[in-house]
């Protein structure tokens, strides 16, 4: 079977079906490599939406063009009903509004962990220090990392700074988050302690988009599963559904793939 | 040997103004090199030719030739007429150094993660937010090392100041030696001695920083 069978784009959610994020006919090069071909796609509310795929999939590229770490040669993306603005003020305050967590997590250097969560509210937000520092506890209480406030982010494990940055992002107050495999550069026995956030983050009703092959997560926290292949949406459907079912061959072979070891 | 003794303000004097113009220039030549090196890692492509096309044509310029555009160009020009010779001579080590600060912060800049700079990017810091917030703090910290080089290159070079009326360490030695030629291996030592103290201490700042920061990190 193929791609055509699967339902139309954005038939399945949860959330309050009130589109978030809108990806319109979205085309992009990198030279002549196709590395986003005419996605469309449409993320409610409060959705939780897994994106997996193989290497080189254009998943990556996909959660940078929403906000716009990458330009897009064609179509739209809205957040919000508003279009991305292309550049200066305004696309730094939208940036604001949408969260980022990488693969390597991305830590300021130089700055202890809370000035880490605090810099983006003071400088962006312009929210006083007081104010800053004190939602910044909160977040570190929240993912755990409280009493390491004043460190510096070399001396935390590699499952603390991911669990710190995913706080970095919650300070900026975001209405969508998105997370480019999260757990990829941990050792196995940090994976947890990072997803665990995830799946608190996604019951508290964030809207997320997630690059991860950890079925798991999918499985708990994902209404939505999204299969890219060559730069294109090659399946999407339930987590249940998909990894159960696969309609495609593309999604079957990675799947037989990811599963075997 | 008396005369230097007894004269030993005139020695102190020198150095002082040495150090207000080695202060100075540094302090000039830190800012205007980071401004350099934003302009040259920055999206602006105009600001990008210009600070590349600045650190090019500075960095072969003779210094001397620099001091004779400044001291004797500017005001042709009607720039820096009737300014005190202090004020020129930093104007002309901050021009002739700033360059080489550049180059220095732009390693640092390279050495600093893309991925630093995309975080602050991805949360929303504009530009300029994210160069002074994160990129160039993070480079000054790489940089120390051939930062300080190029202060106390900078530093030697205010000697050349002496040739254009300043009073400062240099001048007064050749004022010394002038009248006290018997004198001149000591005179000239006493002034060395000089300048080993400032660069020493430009050193050990730099010690202090380097550890400070290396624990930092
Ligand atoms: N800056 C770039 N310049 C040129 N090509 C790029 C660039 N970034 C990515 N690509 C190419 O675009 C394609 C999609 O890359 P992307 O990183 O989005 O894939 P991915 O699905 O995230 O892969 P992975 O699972 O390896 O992270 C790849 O072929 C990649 O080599
Ligand atoms: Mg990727």
């Amino acid at each position: 079977m193929t791609a055509e069978a699967a339902p139309e784009p954005g038939q399945i959610h949860a959330g309050t079906g009130e589109p978030l994020v809108v990806l319109d006919g979205v085309n992009k090069w990198f030279g002549s490599l196709h590395v986003l071909n005419d996605i469309d796609l449409s993320i409610a509310r409060g959705e939780v939406v897994v994106v997996i795929g193989p290497s080189g999939s254009g998943k990556s590229t996909l959660c940078r063009t929403i906000n716009r770490l990458e330009t897009i040669q064609q179509g739209s993306i809205t957040l919000d009903g508003q279009p991305l603005p292309a550049e200066g003020k305004q696309l730094a305050n939208l940036r604001a509004e949408v969260g980022m967590v990488f693969q390597s997590f991305n830590l300021w250097a130089h700055k202890t962990i809370l000035e880490n969560l605090t810099l983006g509210p003071i400088k962006v937000r312009k929210t006083s220090k007081a104010d800053a520092e004190k939602r910044g506890m909160e977040l570190l209480e929240r993912v755990g990392i409280a009493h390491q406030a004043q460190k510096y982010p070399a001396q935390l494990s590699g499952g603390q700074q991911q669990r710190v940055a995913i706080a970095r992002a919650l300070a900026m107050d975001p209405k969508v988050m998105l997370f480019d495999e999260p757990t990829s550069a941990l050792d196995p026995e940090m994976i947890k302690e990072v997803l665990d956030v995830m799946v608190d983050l996604a019951q508290r009703g964030m809207t997320m988009v997630v690059v991860t092959h950890e079925m798991g997560f999918a499985r708990t926290a994902a209404d939505r599963v999204v299969f890219m292949a060559d730069g294109a949406i090659a399946e999407e459907n339930t987590p249940e559904e998909f990894f159960t079912n696969p309609r495609s061959e593309r999604a079957q072979d990675f799947l037989g793939k990811i599963l075997k070891h | 040997m008396e005369d230097i003794v007894s004269n030993f303000d005139l020695v102190l004097s020198g150095f002082w103004i040495t150090l207000q113009l080695a202060f100075w220039s540094a302090l000039g030549s830190l800012v205007i090199g980071a401004l350099l090196v934003a302009m040259r890692v920055g999206p602006v492509r105009v600001l990008a030719l210009f600070a590349t096309s600045y650190v090019n044509i500075v960095r072969n310029t003779p210094l001397l030739v620099i001091f004779i555009l400044v001291f004797a160009g500017f005001p042709a020009l009607d720039l820096l007429v009737g300014t005190p010779f202090l004020v020129k001579g930093i104007v002309t080590m901050t021009i002739y150094t700033s360059p080489f600060v550049c180059e220095a912060l732009r390693a640092g800049v390279n050495s600093v993660q893309l991925g630093q700079a995309e975080a602050a990017r991805a949360i929303g810091m504009t530009f300029g937010q994210t160069m002074t917030q994160v990129v160039l703090p993070q480079a000054v910290r790489a940089s120390v090392p051939p930062l300080t080089s190029v202060i106390i290159a900078m530093t030697k070079n205010t000697s050349i100041a002496a040739v254009f009326g300043l009073a400062e360490a240099t001048a007064r030695m050749r004022g010394f030696t002038n009248n006290n030629a018997d004198d001149r291996i000591l005179i000239f030592l006493v002034f060395a001695l000089g300048y080993i103290v400032i660069v020493e201490a430009i050193s050990g700042a730099s010690w202090l920083l380097e550890r400070r920061w290396r624990t930092v990190r």
